[in-house]
């Protein structure tokens, strides 16, 4: 009976090698597949079992869990939802993870790899592994200034430390509380969240660092950093401002904002074209130095990058192949031309920093449980964008243009400010867009602020009137 | 071999420490029984192991009665190891260990779910749940009493041939008893238990050793006719029309289990079962053919005529539909699965208890879920292993009714392993049957430790040096076994 015997073996080892290799499609081929189900509750609970770390802004958790004692052990709540919300993002069960919550959560949930001897720790003692702490770039002072100024109106506020890269003020309104979306409240954060995608204002998006818009004349630090770049101009050399400038290959006239002449006699220096914001000399100096070098300079400066900071901002961008028209209303931050406040305040920060742009950063420290530091971002240069010479140079432009050109609005007493403001036309029905771009202390600057103001309810858009106050408050609450 | 070889190069140290080393021929037949012993330490080792993360990773810390518990694990498997030493000198020395490690595997996981059900309850704020770990710790008792009792009462298996056709009766007698009146209970649908005195039962359990048994003794004699070749069709030679009865009656009577106690999963292994065994008694794979065939219009004709068939095919088929009622079963189980991945989420760490019957049919979903593919795959070898010992003891065996019992035996583990863990991991319909040694279930642990003891006295049998046959040697063995 051998034989019968060994061939029901083989039907018995072939059945086992089908259960073999069918757990091994259920647990390691369709993982993936099963854990992603919508009606799976084992990976949330699991998240939620956890104490999930802090994100902390200076020494204060700005989000952290607290234990409920219901079936999802801990509920996340965030101190000043809306003050922080471009930055910690929201923790929902329903929605997922965004912000910090979601690109960091492998540290606050305490997966990540650098807790792998706290994790051995507590697998042998025992315990839940808790989650490690965030601490982020974030000046809480400048960013409640910047949250402030922004009340009432539709826009963003970028601030850098122009010597590391360090992201100070990451503000946006209108904001959303993320403290509602990460209840535990299904139904309430299904009503929350449809209200907030309903508004036509988004106050989902991360403005500061994923609303693109046209740069305006807060480009013209670009046009003018090319203008130095390219050897053929100099802070001096005198350019024409007549009060309008004929488009090459058309019939259209480009004007300046005062509809008149830049300057008694249509002419003037670089410098003071860019203290006064001279569109007739910006677009003039743009077809001068070719669209090549406009884009050269401005990639340099990070446009055309998809920064990580670790959130995913918007890639900024300057026009492919513009014609000669184009190039010119490119020059000026028109046209095609888009930016981030994030990009314009690493513009800021790189003029500020001798040249050398550094790659913007949010997350400071990562942190085990017990605060032990694990982890420190390292500043890192992104780009040396143009020669300290030509900083310095561009620097006392921008100053002239706080003291006596456009951006009055930043003046602070007994600090030397330079800025830059800029209007930017954004089509027919939309308003324009307020933007200023400015810097302090001058001679050895702590912060390089962004403010883009998309919307405000005041009829005469200018960036001198309010993008640049903020842009004060910012700076000062910094310096102070 | 290799075993002889090396008593050859050392016999003094052999016969000292090895007591039970019995010499034939001037060669020595090692017992293997301290190997035995050696894997059983393995497995309380596991064991302990298994209970103290349980322990730490739900604060549940250790107390002592958890130490109590891994302790009688281990007094009860040492007097089975020791049984073996004096009932069963020559026995296989890996089927205790590996039905030993299964059953503590089972009980680590039965105490783990029972935590999990205890946290809940406090979270609710509900009366504490009783414990099931303790009762299946009861449970094991009285399986070791009986395995003791099964190697002590059946000194020689040819023994129980004696009784095939009263073990045929009663097996058919407990198979049906669910379905009388007073003692017969029916839970979740399905009529498997008695309840006698405090006690429930499931007669199907032990029913499935009696008429297994009864088959090997009944195939033994009828073997000759029912491979009589009749009629030959597609290269396959077909039995005579007047011997079709006996698969046409186990057919009938699994059909009736199927209709009357609704339990899809015994319907299968009792039917699988005897086709099997016909199949080798015969060596006919016509009978083969034949039992496919049945089953197959068995199966048409269940799935066409009755409810609860065709929903658990439905479920089969797309469980993602019935997520919330029908299906949440198996739909959690996969969940569990793939919350395990490769590793598993770590004893004590994933969320068994989100499985309905999570420590009786579902429990491989949550070793799956804890211990990961690994642990499943660990876990299916152990299995595979105690099935291919049954086969290996079919072929070593010498009689003909010792070969089929001990293939019967065998066959019914692997098939019951196959059907629940092939359901519970949707690979198949899912049918209600217990986990072998792993189950939160008295009846269950019993008949299948019943089973491993009479695959242990088949294999004594097997190996152990013919006395009559090896005269010269016959005191010194004799003495030997006194010691």
């Amino acid at each position: 009976m051998t034989r019968p015997i060994l061939r029901t073996a083989l039907v018995f080892t072939l059945l086992f090698i089908a259960l073999l290799v069918n757990v091994t499609i259920i647990q390691f081929v369709r993982v993936g597949d099963y854990r992603d189900r919508p009606g799976n509750q084992r990976v949330l609970l699991e998240e939620y079992d956890r104490e999930r770390g802090p994100i902390l802004v200076g020494s204060d958790a700005v989000a952290r869990s607290i234990e409920t004692g219901d079936t999802l052990r801990f509920l996340r709540t965030y101190s000043d939802g809306p003050l922080y919300a471009p930055v910690t993002g929201f923790y929902s069960i329903v929605y997922g993870a965004t912000g910090l919550e979601r690109q960091e959560n492998r540290v606050l949930n305490g997966k990540s790899d650098l807790f792998f001897i706290e994790r051995t720790e507590q697998l042998f003692a025992g315990r839940q592994p808790l989650g490690g702490a965030v601490e982020t770039t974030i000046d809480d002072r400048a960013q409640r200034a910047a949250f402030d100024g922004l009340q009432g109106k539709v826009g963003a506020v970028v601030a850098i430390e122009p010597s590391t890269g360090r992201i100070l003020v990451s503000a946006q309104t209108p904001s959303f509380d993320p403290g509602v979306l990460s209840s535990h409240d299904p139904d309430e954060i299904r009503a929350y969240y449809a209200a907030l995608k309903a508004d036509p204002k988004k106050p989902l998006l991360n403005r500061p660092i994923v609303s693109l818009n046209p740069p305006g004349s807060t480009f013209k630090l670009v046009t003018a950093a090319a203008a130095l770049a390219s050897g053929k101009f100099t802070a001096d050399s005198v350019l024409p401002g007549p009060a309008t400038y004929r488009l090459p290959q058309t019939s259209t006239d480009l004007r300046n904002w005062n509809r008149g002449p830049c300057a008694p006699g249509g002419k003037l220096t670089l410098s003071e074209a860019l203290a006064v914001s001279c569109n007739t000399a910006f677009a003039w100096l743009g077809n001068e130095l070719g669209a090549d070098a406009l884009r050269q300079q401005a990639e340099l400066m990070g446009f055309g990058t998809g920064f990580e900071i670790p959130l995913r901002a918007a890639t900024s961008r300057f026009p492919q192949d513009p014609d000669p028209p184009q190039t010119a209303l490119s020059a000026i931050g028109q046209f095609d031309v888009r930016a981030t406040a994030l990009q314009m305040a690493m513009v800021g920060a790189g003029i500020a920093n001798g040249g050398t742009i550094m790659r913007p950063f949010l997350v400071q420290e990562i942190r085990a449980p017990d605060l032990a530091v694990l982890k420190t971002t390292e500043p890192e240069v992104f780009e040396q964008a143009m020669t300290a010479g030509n900083a310095a140079s561009l620097t006392e432009m921008m100053i002239r243009a706080v003291e006596k050109g456009t951006g009055t609005n930043v003046r602070i007493n007994g600090v030397s400010v330079a800025g830059k403001t800029g209007t930017a036309q954004t089509g027919n029905d939309r308003p324009s867009i307020a933007w200023f771009v400015a810097f302090a202390p001058a001679n050895a600057p702590k912060v390089a602020v962004a403010v883009m103001i998309e919307e405000s309810g005041v009829a005469e858009v200018s960036g001198n009137l309010l993008a640049a106050p903020i842009a004060r408050d910012v700076i000062e609450a910094v310096l102070r | 071999m290799r075993g002889t070889l090396r008593t050859l190069r050392m016999p003094r140290r052999g016969s000292v420490t090895s007591p039970a080393n019995a010499v034939v021929g001037g060669l020595r037949q090692p017992s293997r029984r301290n190997i035995e012993l050696g894997l059983l330490v393995g497995a309380w080792l596991i064991g302990a192991f298994g209970t103290v993360q349980v322990a730490w990773a739900t604060t549940e810390g250790m107390n002592q009665r958890l130490w109590i518990t891994i302790g009688v694990v281990a007094i009860l498997s040492l007097a089975m190891h020791v049984t073996l030493r004096h009932r069963a000198t020559y026995a296989d020395p890996i089927l205790l260990p590996v039905a030993t490690l299964l059953t503590i595997l089972g009980l680590v996981m039965i105490y783990r779910i029972d935590v999990a059900a205890a946290l809940r309850a406090e979270r609710n704020e509900a009366p504490l749940p009783t414990p099931d770990v303790y009762a299946q710790l009861t449970w094991f008792s009285v399986a070791v009493v009986l395995f003791i009792a099964v190697l002590i009462l059946v000194p020689d298996h040819r023994r129980l041939q004696r009784f095939t056709y009263t073990f045929g009766l009663l097996g058919l007698v407990l198979l049906v008893l669910p379905l009388a009146p007073v003692i017969g209970t029916t839970v979740n649908g399905a009529t498997l238990w008695i309840r006698v005195g405090g006690f429930s039962l499931q007669p199907a359990e032990i029913s499935k050793i009696l008429l297994t048994v009864f088959f090997a003794g009944y195939l033994m004699e009828k073997r000759d006719s029912l491979s009589l070749v009749r009629s030959k069709f597609l290269g396959l030679g077909f039995p005579r029309l007047k011997d079709l009865g006996p698969i046409a009656i186990a057919w009938a009577v699994s059909l009736g289990v199927l209709v009357f106690q609704r339990d899809l999963g015994t319907s299968l292994l009792f039917f699988g079962l005897f086709v099997f065994m016909l199949y080798i008694a015969t060596q006919r794979r016509s009978w083969l053919v034949l039992g496919g065939l049945l089953f197959a219009i068995g199966a048409a004709l269940s799935y066409l005529m009755f409810g609860h068939v065709r929903a658990r095919v439905t479920i089969w088929i797309d469980p993602w539909a019935y997520a919330d009622d029908s299906g949440y079963q198996i739909v959690q189980s996969l969940y569990g699965l793939a919350n395990g991945g490769i590793f598993g989420a770590g004893l004590g760490q994933g969320f068994p208890n989100f499985v309905p019957f999570a420590n009786t049919d579902f429990i491989v979903a949550a070793i799956g879920e804890e211990l990961g593919l690994t642990g499943i795959f660990a876990l299916l070898l152990l299995y595979a292993l105690v099935v291919e010992r049954g086969f290996r003891i079919a072929i070593s065996v010498r009689d003909s009714f010792g070969q089929l019992l001990a293939v019967g035996l065998s066959i019914t583990l692997a098939l019951q392993v196959f059907v629940i863990v092939g359901g519970v991991t949707k690979l198949i319909p899912l049918t209600g049957l217990t986990t072998p040694f792993l189950s939160y279930g008295g009846s269950s642990l019993i008949a299948n430790w019943v089973i491993i003891a009479l695959l242990l006295r088949i294999s004594d049998r097997a190996r152990r040096p013919d006395v009559a046959e090896t005269t010269p040697d016959e005191a010194l063995t004799q003495v030997v076994r006194r010691i």
